[in-house]
């Protein structure tokens, strides 16, 4: 017998909403949807640990099952907790080892960007790990830049940031770190504009690949690392790019991993909210008409946060933008999830339903907060995915070319 | 009229006679089983399931302790699927008399129950969510036994030994023939009259035998005494918790199947009461207030319903409380009694004595057929008890169907999963999502445990027993009935009405918090979507 603690699921009437919008289970009969796999089968898993399902698995994790839910049953976490309690997972598994550290691959990865980004697109590669990683054939994979953004910041950043009074904490996360150092220059930017000095903090990996992977050992130590070093940030802001970083930083740690966060979370928002309560307290930079037809697409963990609709309001501000607001549709490739072979199909089946509403749109760019939302739109349509902060930065950049 | 010829007719099919009529059968005697119900619809199935070791009358009753702990020992070999070796522990709380607890042990050591004094440590980490406040602590080997299967099982080994089972049949006259019985006339559901024949009579109608006896113009006063329990939606304990203190109310909590009972109160009851099944406020105070002692977490829990059985307690003097009342077996030859031969009535004892209490009664009725054989009930396990196999491997040969339930059939049916469970579509999909239920096994229940409604097929398949109280599969199993040629489209549109105010007896009594928000909705979808209540009110014309 267990202790019982996370007890929401005798909260559930089984009105079974959560398995109506859950992405997965409408693309696959393999997965029985959240109420099967959460509240209905945690009685029996309580009763007799034996009785697990090996189709927990199939969950993303995107959690649209506790947007759901009327009486506030933590699906998803109960997924979770079962699929890394219950289920017994091999030791060895190289692949989901190395895919849930992204730092220390994007560390490595990094040293050698050009080659690596050269040896992972050859056929002969890709073939080698459809064959021995389980990592799909077609998959797409995000290319590594050249050099960190923390060492880019130091370089080129550090010095002009001092001279604001305001601080802000940038918790950049993997993919701007490793993928994606434009995301952070723009962040700096509009951080520059609203009158915000752009600092960095010592960060790990946030936990959520490590999470979904289920070292979650590996994942409270990164968490607590995390708590540790932003606590130490006196009363600055904190703001992250990332909405499923900053999802872990707020949510995650102190429910699913059980950690104290409070040292910073009052001060941590994800950056759409922050610029959001900037400009509606009257700090708005000058910016001029971008003149763009955009659609827009809310990731799943964004949406849980409740934090879309201050990517909205920001982005109703920004001039000259012709926004399309999808309908609210997962992407299907939950972070890791749709890397590997077992999943990628159901991954793309549930990413279809978003990739016609995209064609339909007929955007010139597709917006969206998630890094992994963005590799699995540009991989399935034809459009390249912005941040909303890029977009505002654009809209910056015009104003600055005008001056010249 | 339909004509029956047998040698022992056996009224009432609760253990007892599930029992009886498996003893008999294999004894190689012909018997006919009447119930006027379901099989286990009465006292057997109004109980907490609880394996007694027999430390609850060790201080008390030394005898009834004793029987207790040899009949655990064999109903663990003859009928492992109906069991759960739990485990259970003696708790003392801090307002208990702490000698009872040397009381105790002392009484299991006389009467042969392995009790062992453990630490409180100890205690809490084989049951975690146990009151840390707790003084002493022993574990003792109860468990948990499931009484619907247990009946099921052996009215199964009967008929396919030959026996006739006859449910939701009435018993309307006993026959005589001098000073001896020639059989019974009864009335089946549908109106239709049957005459059974035999020269041996059993009544193992429970507490209802006072009326059966009246049948035959006996006076046999029964002493009925209300005991009443809560379920709670999910098992927040592991191992069974009594408390260690003399018998009173809400001092038991049981693991069974995937929800706990908080058990039991006590409460004298006139006889002309014993089928209202009525639960007073302050029993489910008591219940809850007790029970939240012994396990502190019962007070964040949903209750899901409350239920209370009627004790068969035969009043052979006059005492004065339920409780204090020996329950021990009482078998009544009427021949010695009242000049009545061939009739025979069994009552008192316990779920736990049901074997033994057979096993006395077969003998008796094989005296007066003259049939030599000995009982084997004792050595010859009960259907799906054949072979002894663990859940896990038996889970992992049917690779494709979920092992949540696979494991549930498994742990339902035991090695009969073998007739239930094969590649075909229908064990796919889930009927009932609270207890994994599917339609192969639904489609099993009715072709071979003699289920008649929706509520007999809850009894064999646990239906409708989990937090929705059959909210979601009340209507597919109902559909189920037309499909499966048990009944007519509008009888299976009855079926579910029936049902749906069954559940709800129950669940009235614990109307409140998460368990009122689902019967709202549950309302909602019966009501507001398939307008159920049309039905009832047609029947109320037709009446």
């Amino acid at each position: 017998m267990i202790k019982l603690e996370n007890i929401s699921f005798d909260h559930c009437i089984k009105c079974t909403v959560c398995t109506i919008y859950c992405p997965v289970a409408q693309a696959t009969h393999l997965f029985p949807g959240p109420k099967q796999s959460g509240p209905d089968a945690e009685r029996l898993r309580i009763k007799n640990p034996e009785l697990v399902d090996a189709s927990l698995k199939y969950c993303t994790n995107c959690k649209r099952c506790e947007i759901a839910c009327p009486s506030d049953v933590k699906i998803a976490e109960i997924i979770q907790n079962a699929k890394w309690k219950y289920v017994k997972v091999h030791w060895f598994r190289p692949r989901d080892f190395f895919m849930s550290r992204t730092d220390l691959v994007g560390g490595l990865a990094t040293i050698f960007s050009g080659l690596t980004n050269f040896i992972i697109n050859l056929k002969v590669m890709k073939v080698l790990m459809h064959l021995f990683l389980n990592i799909p054939y077609s998959r797409k994979f995000p290319a590594y830049q050249r050099g960190t953004f923390t060492g880019l910041y130091k370089k080129k950043f550090m010095q002009s940031q001092k001279v604001y009074e305001k601080r802000a904490v940038f918790y950049h996360g993997c993919f701007v770190n490793y993928n994606n150092h434009s995301l952070g220059e723009d962040l700096i930017k509009v951080m520059n504009a609203l009158g915000y000095g752009v600092d960095l903090v010592d960060e790990k990996c946030c936990g959520v690949p490590l999470i979904a992977n289920g070292y979650i050992e590996k994942a409270k130590k990164n968490a607590q690392y995390n708590i540790d070093s932003l606590g130490k940030t006196g009363d600055a802001v904190i703001v992250s790019t990332s909405s499923s970083c900053s999802f872990a930083l707020m949510h995650e740690y102190p429910s699913f991993l059980e950690l104290d966060n409070s040292s910073y979370i009052d001060r941590l928002d994800y950056i759409t909210k922050f610029i959001y309560d900037e400009f509606t307290a009257g700090n708005i930079p000058q910016m001029k008409a971008v003149g763009i037809r955009a659609a827009y697409h809310s990731p799943c963990h964004l949406e849980r946060m409740g934090g879309v609709i201050y990517t909205l309001g920001v982005l109703k501000m920004v001039p000259g933008l012709d926004l399309v607001v999808l309908n609210s549709e997962c992407c299907g490739i939950a972070g890791t999830y749709g890397f590997k072979k077992e999943n990628y199909e159901i991954s793309q089946g549930v990413g279809q339903n978003l990739f016609r509403l995209i064609e339909k749109a007929e955007p010139e760019f597709v917006v969206t907060d998630c890094e992994t939302c963005t590799m699995q739109i540009e991989m399935n349509t034809k459009y390249k995915v912005l941040h909303p902060v890029t977009l505002i930065a654009m809209a910056l950049e015009e104003k600055n070319k005008g001056k010249k | 009229m339909n004509r029956i010829e047998t040698d022992v007719i056996i009224i009432g099919g609760g253990a007892t006679g599930a029992g009886t009529a498996r003893d008999l059968s294999m004894r190689g005697v012909r018997c006919v089983l009447i119930e006027k119900n379901d099989i286990a619809s009465g006292t057997t199935g109004r109980n907490h399931g609880l394996l007694h070791s027999g430390a609850r009358y060790a201080v008390k009753d030394h005898e009834s302790a004793h029987e207790c702990m040899r009949e655990n020992k064999t109903l663990r070999k003859i009928a492992w699927h109906c069991i759960e070796d739990t485990g259970g522990l003696f708790v003392t709380l801090p307002e208990d008399d702490p000698g009872y607890h040397r009381l105790l042990l002392e009484g299991c050591r006389y009467a042969g129950i392995p009790a062992k004094e453990i630490s409180i440590r100890k205690a809490l980490q084989l049951e975690p969510n146990l009151n840390p406040g707790i003084l002493s602590a022993m574990t003792v080997p109860d468990g948990t036994i499931d009484p619907f299967r247990l009946t099921a099982s052996n009215m199964l080994d009967a008929k396919e030994r030959g026996a006739i089972i006859l449910t939701h049949t009435r018993v309307s006259a006993i026959l005589k023939e001098g000073s001896k019985v020639s059989g019974v006339s009864c009335i089946t559901k549908n109106g239709d009259a049957i005459e059974v024949m035999a020269p041996v009579i059993i009544n193992a109608a429970g507490v209802w035998g006072q009326e059966v006896c009246a049948m035959a113009e006996i006076k046999l006063p029964m002493f009925p005494s209300k005991g009443s329990m809560l379920i709670i939606d999910y098992r927040i304990n592991g191992v069974v918790v009594n408390r260690c203190r003399p018998p009173a109310d809400g001092d038991i909590i049981v693991p069974g199947d995937t929800v706990s009972l908080i058990g039991t109160t006590s409460k004298e009851i006139p006889y002309d009461k014993i089928d209202d099944y009525t639960i007073d406020d302050d029993e489910i105070d008591i219940l809850l207030s007790d029970g939240e002692k012994l396990i502190p977490n019962v007070k964040n829990t949903r209750a899901l319903r409350a239920y209370c059985g009627v004790r068969p307690l035969v009043a052979v003097s006059g005492e004065a409380e339920g409780r204090n009342i020996s329950r021990g077996i009482v078998l009544i030859d009427h021949k010695n009694r009242d000049g009545l031969d061939g009739f025979i009535t069994i009552s008192g004892g316990k779920l736990m004595t049901y074997r033994l209490m057979a096993e006395k009664t077969a003998d008796l009725a094989c005296k007066k057929l003259g049939v030599k054989k000995k009982c084997k009930t004792h050595k010859v396990p009960l259907p799906g008890s054949e072979s002894r196999f663990s859940s896990g491997r038996t889970v992992k040969r049917f690779s494709g169907i979920p092992d949540s339930v696979v494991g549930s059939t498994f742990y339902r049916h035991g090695q009969r999963l073998r007739n239930i469970m094969t590649g075909e579509k229908k064990n796919y999909r889930l009927i009932c999502e609270c207890e994994m239920v599917t339609e192969g096994e639904i489609e099993y229940a009715i072709k071979k445990l003699d289920v008649k409604d929706l509520v007999d097929l809850r009894r064999r398949t646990r239906i409708g027993m989990g937090p929705c109280q059959g909210e979601l599969c009340a209507y597919r199993g109902a559909g189920l009935f037309h499909e499966y040629g048990a009944a007519t489209p509008e009888g299976s549109v009855e079926l579910l009405h029936d049902f749906l105010e069954e559940r709800w007896k129950g669940i009235r009594p614990v109307l409140w918090g998460d368990g009122l928000r689902e019967s709202e909705f549950t309302y909602w979808i019966y009501q507001g979507l398939f307008g159920l209540s049309h039905v009832n009110n047609k029947k109320k014309k037709k009446g």
